[in-house]
């Protein structure tokens, strides 16, 4: 436990620092993010009365889309850098990799989707900041980002890495990404934690599940 | 060992085909029309089995990928892949067949009805299997990927049916099965549906033990031309 705690510590820091120099992840999740929210904008003739009804998907959808290209991206700055094989041949176990993987790509896109929400929230004229929205956004990017780092191990093996992931990742979430739509939108309109309960639980099992799982089978996606 | 085998296949593919005539025989002509949905219902003989056949398709999926990944046998990997397209073949068959089913009923092609959904969300999962496989650099990466994938999508199999418990839906309720007492459908019904579902199993039989020889050969042919090159 103790080794483990370090050797993640390690690994999550050591990809803060390069991220901190140059800045790639956050930044094609930002601007990736704020092209989406302009292109709904001349795509929805948005009225203050239906804003609240669409915020909630416009919100998902940007998150979704502009998270999917960062993780696409995950293990592809470690092969073009070569630092993949210093990570495999490093004396620590897959799961610490996959662990660290997945702590540091939630840590980027909770960083993105940070600065998206006020964005959001002058661009639209929807107040996004209410403590069970921010709930909501936490626990589905847990789930986005554990098994996101799993399929991104996947996905950049294989022949067409834009479309494999994309195709992994968008069918297996989708019951989180209904869970965080509704849930939003419930908080949006007014509803308390009791009108959500339902829907965080989902997503919560989904969570459990999806680190469980990308744990236990993350030592097969990686090649020797 | 060959003719037996070749026998053996020969006798499934004339009981899938003797099965399958009488099925038809009962769907057409034997089973009363529905009162309430008219001749429409009918459909509902092809519908369910499909169903059935397609989720028992992703559960030898499971089976077969575990198989893999656990005793890295070849046959499990041939399973998985052979049953992955069937089950694909099956569930775009049945909601092909609920389309045509929601449209005089329903009076919409299609809405986003959990079941519905779930069942669609399930059928781009394996989609995605298959382009797993066939975007995968080499064979045995193809399968260990798609194993892993055959395991994590089949975990949404019960989500398909825990959907209809957890949202409000406009899909009819299951009338046969656990959950019912059997009682909603003429027996002679009932009959006609357990043995569509036997043909469909059928078929699914069939179509796998012809599909996994296939790939055997296939495989067999690939490794041989590799050897004469080298």
């Amino acid at each position: 436990m103790r080794t483990l705690l370090k050797d993640v510590k390690t690994m999550v820091w050591k990809d803060i620092v390069a991220e901190a120099r140059n800045k790639e992840m956050v930044t094609s999740i930002l601007t990736f993010a704020i092209l989406i929210l302009v292109i709904f904008n001349f795509a929805l003739r948005l009225t203050p009365q239906i804003i609240l009804e669409l915020a909630p998907g416009i919100l998902w959808i940007t998150f979704i889309f502009s998270g999917l290209l960062g993780l696409t991206r995950l293990f592809v700055v470690e092969q073009e850098n070569n630092t993949i094989h210093g990570l495999l041949l490093s004396p620590v176990s897959r799961e610490n990799i996959y662990v660290s993987k997945a702590i540091s790509t939630f840590l980027f896109m909770f960083v993105s989707e940070i600065i998206v929400i006020p964005l959001f929230s002058i661009l639209f004229n929807v107040s996004l900041f209410n403590l069970l929205i921010f709930a909501v956004i936490i626990l589905t990017t847990i789930g986005f980002a554990s098994i996101g780092t799993f399929f991104s191990a996947i996905a950049t093996n294989t022949k067409s890495r834009e479309i494999m992931m994309p195709m992994l990742f968008v069918p297996i979430v989708v019951p989180i990404i209904i869970a965080a739509v509704i849930s939003t939108g419930i908080v949006i309109q007014g509803g308390g934690w009791d009108d959500i309960y339902k829907w965080v639980q989902l997503i919560v099992v989904f969570d459990i599940l999806s680190v469980v799982f990308s744990m236990l089978a993350f030592e097969q996606t990686l090649q020797e | 060992m060959i003719s037996s085998r070749i026998n053996f296949r020969l006798l499934l593919h004339l009981t899938t085909f003797l099965v399958m005539l009488y099925v038809l025989y009962l769907i057409f002509l034997s089973v009363p029309t529905d009162k309430n949905l008219g001749i429409s219902q009918r459909i509902f003989y092809f519908h369910v089995p499909l169903a059935w056949s397609g989720f028992l398709c992703f559960f030898i999926v499971l089976i077969g990928s575990i198989g893999y990944l656990w005793k890295k046998s070849l046959i499990c990997d041939r399973l998985a892949h052979a049953s992955s397209e069937i089950g694909v073949l099956f569930i775009t068959l049945m909601l092909m067949s609920g389309v045509l089913w929601a449209k005089p009923v329903w009076g919409v092609w299609w809405t986003w009805d959990p079941r519905l959904t779930t069942s669609l969300i399930l059928w781009l999962i394996y989609v995605a299997y298959l382009m797993l496989r066939a975007y995968s650099s080499n064979r045995q990466q193809g399968a260990k990927y798609a194993a892993l994938l055959g395991i994590a999508g089949f975990i949404d199999v019960p989500i398909v049916y825990l959907s209809i418990y957890w949202w409000r839906t406009v899909h009819p309720q299951p009338l046969v099965g656990p959950a019912t007492s059997g009682g909603g459908l003429d027996p002679s019904m009932q009959t006609a549906l357990m043995i569509s579902t036997l043909a469909f199993t059928l078929v699914l039989i069939s179509l796998l033990v012809e599909r996994m020889s296939l790939f055997r050969d296939q495989y067999a042919l690939e490794t041989h031309v590799a050897s004469i090159k080298s």
